[in-house]
């Protein structure tokens, strides 16, 4: 919350060219990146609006009157690619608060995301029972506090909630054993 | 008296004892789901979506509502006991109510809560039953032309109420609009960015990228931090406020309510604008301000009242003129569709037993909330003590069921571990991924009516001045914009987010 003001200024002076006059004294150094996510959210934001303007170049265009499907997302990725420079300018600006790009805690992103991509794999042939396993065992393992004895009756209590109330009661359609015993 | 006919076949479709349990169902789970800090309304709804699948249209609506308000209301109690807020439309709570726990009196301040929060709910309910027919019929009146304006006017109000940088959270609406518009276009039957995938011809579903990018990211972002969650482990005595409690929670809930019920309207960030708006209020006109922070009642009553009032009256729009003005009403219409319901001005004629059961249910649901929150509030105590690494896995399952049984594809799976690394990413580049969601749902129909209205002008920009209606809600929009870029409102609003 502290960087939003800061932000908001160098974005909306950026905007309306409204600069001071120690920026003109600064301008030599303006090159240096003062705020990473800033800078970082705009070149991302350059990519996809760039991105979605090619794709969308692909599709007929059309004229005003007649729109073809390329003609919205083609100015709406033009927008949003502008946008991404001027949030990107903001943030090479000298008097901008400084902000550092925080660290990424990689295992928990990875740890939990594959969890959930071996679920949806296992889920078609091996059925909900085994792919829930892998899941809560796969995901319990990106926590510092891990214990084996806490998530294995984790996953006993889970599985058995699941089968009562997503298979029995809610009657949701899903494969519930593997295929090869199921049949 | 018209409205009052309605309200009873309302009560009449929503009293039955099948609607009541799922009414109390709803709640139930919501507030199981909402108490667990981080996990917001957005969370909370997309999480139990699958709960409602196979239930009758009103039922699940009922159900879905009561699940709003019930993760709305979890996260009051996470405050006030945890000193953590549930979400952002709780920050305000805990500077209060978690003094107060403090205190010894985490049973008066619940109970505050939780009573403030059915009144205003009460008050919420009539003003929405009282403003859908009339804004119904306004909205027969609109072309393609007044929808477009409208809509804008909804991007642009939330981004310019909701808190951080404003041009960061515009290009997470322009990218919403565009994810929006993934899928077969309605007009010329082209594939549009599938790649070749028939997984994409329908488009991304809604609750692929909220699980995605709302919950999967939450649990990520809450496993890099080490540090453990003190829990208020006293026992709760003393839920009844005393005599002067009263007295000074009164004014505060009346207040509230009426802060609520007017912000709640307004597209953006209804909840938490609400609560911040009735907190300043609170401590403006007391007598002792100094007693805020230190566990002031009326700092817990006004913003509690105010924020469910809000979570009623954001109803309105989304009910009368099919348009959510907030990522959270966006899921709620997201879940309506679901059931095969579009929500619009054709709603309350083609089905008034639907359309009025629904308001009638969501004065059903505030009770509920007071019967589950007062005498079972042990519960969540206890729920609150259940350490983490036993819930986000339960979490995450519930996730993946989700995700996978809107469409019963595993496809969705994939596509929301792509959100999810997503969601992250945003989260680290401090771009607020809610604007992204209500891009997302009015995408779509924002292309949808601009194209009409530009087929009607015949290629002429300027029918969205011509067209009266339409120019009032655009030069509203444009002085949302100045608004928000002029110094002194600017101030006030980083002001308004740094009391948090």
């Amino acid at each position: 919350m502290r960087h939003a003001k800061a932000v908001l200024h160098a974005a909306l002076a950026c905007f309306f060219f409204k600069s001071g006059e120690d920026d003109y004294a600064s301008l030599g150094n303006a090159m240096k990146i003062v705020r990473q996510k800033d800078f970082s959210s705009g070149l991302l934001y350059i990519i996809l609006g760039v991105a979605f303007a090619v794709a969308s170049y692909g599709y007929r265009m059309g004229t005003a009157s007649r729109m073809g499907p390329g003609y919205f997302p083609f100015w709406l990725g033009v927008l949003m690619a502008v946008i991404g420079i001027v949030v990107a300018l903001g943030a090479i600006r000298l008097d901008a608060e400084p902000q550092k790009m925080e660290h990424w805690a990689l295992r928990p992103l990875f740890i939990i995301l594959a969890s959930v991509l071996v679920f949806g794999l296992l889920l078609g042939t091996f059925g909900l029972v085994l792919s829930t396993i892998a899941l809560i065992i796969g995901s319990s393992l990106a926590s510092h506090e891990f214990t084996w004895r806490a998530t294995l009756i984790n996953t006993v209590v889970l599985i058995v909630f699941s089968l009562v109330v997503f298979v029995y009661a809610l009657n949701l359609q899903f494969p519930v054993w593997p295929t090869f015993i199921a049949g | 008296m018209e409205l009052f006919d309605n309200l009873m076949l309302g009560f009449a479709s929503a009293l039955t004892l099948q609607n009541l349990f799922y009414a109390f169902v709803g709640c139930f789970l919501g507030t199981l789901i909402g108490v667990l800090p981080g996990l917001g309304p957005l969370a909370t709804i997309s999480m139990l979506l699958p709960f409602t699948f196979g239930l009758e249209p009103l039922s699940a609506l009922i159900m879905l509502s009561g699940i709003y308000y019930g993760a709305a209301y979890g996260g009051s109690t996470t405050a006030i006991l945890v000193n953590l807020p549930g979400e952002t439309s709780s920050v305000v709570t805990v500077l209060d109510g978690y003094q107060m726990a403090r205190q010894g009196r985490a049973g008066v301040a619940l109970s505050t809560a939780a009573l403030g929060s059915f009144f205003a709910g009460c008050a919420g309910t009539l003003i929405l039953a009282a403003f859908a027919k009339p804004l119904t019929e306004f909205a027969f009146a609109f072309g393609p032309a007044e929808y477009f304006s409208l809509m804008t006017m909804g991007l642009v109000g939330a981004v310019s109420l909701a808190s951080g940088p404003l041009l960061k959270a515009i290009g997470m609406i322009v990218l919403g609009l565009l994810l929006g518009l993934v899928g077969t276009d309605v007009a010329s039957g082209v594939m549009r960015f599938t790649f070749g995938l028939p997984q994409l011809w329908e488009g991304v579903d809604f609750i692929v990228i909220a699980v995605g990018i709302f919950a999967f990211g939450e649990i990520i972002a809450s496993l890099e931090h080490k540090e453990v969650r003190e829990a208020y482990t006293g026992k709760i005595t003393n839920l009844w406020p005393s005599l002067s409690d009263f007295k000074q929670m009164m004014p505060a809930v009346m207040r509230g309510s009426a802060i609520g019920a007017a912000v709640g309207v307004l597209p953006g960030a209804g909840l938490s604008l609400s609560s911040f708006f009735a907190y300043s209020l609170e401590k403006k006109v007391s007598k002792t301000p100094e007693r805020f922070g230190k566990g002031a009642i009326e700092g817990v009553a006004g913003p509690e009242a105010a924020n469910n009032a809000a979570a009623q009256t954001a109803f309105i729009p989304t009910l009368t003129l099919g348009i959510p003005g907030s990522a959270t009403m966006a899921l709620m219409l997201g879940a309506m569709i679901v059931h095969n319901i579009q929500p619009g001005p054709q709603v309350m004629t083609s089905n008034p037993s639907l359309f009025w059961g629904l308001i009638a249910s969501m004065w059903i649901g505030n009770l509920m909330l007071v019967i589950l929150n007062l005498p079972l509030v042990g519960i969540w105590v206890k729920l609150l003590t259940v350490p983490y690494k036993v819930l986000y896995p339960a979490i995450l399952l519930f996730c993946c069921v989700g995700v996978y049984s809107v469409q019963n594809s595993v496809f969705d799976l994939f596509l929301a571990v792509g959100f999810g690394f997503f969601g992250y990413a945003l989260k680290k580049l401090e771009c607020e991924p809610a604007p992204l969601l209500l891009g997302f749902v009015l995408g779509p129909m924002i292309e949808e009516n601009f194209r009409r209205a530009m087929v009607i002008s015949k290629g002429d920009f300027s029918i969205f001045i011509h067209r009266p209606i339409s120019a009032i809600l655009l030069a509203a929009t444009a002085v949302l914009i100045l608004a928000v870029a002029l110094p002194a409102i600017r101030n006030r609003r980083e002001e308004a987010f740094q009391e948090s």
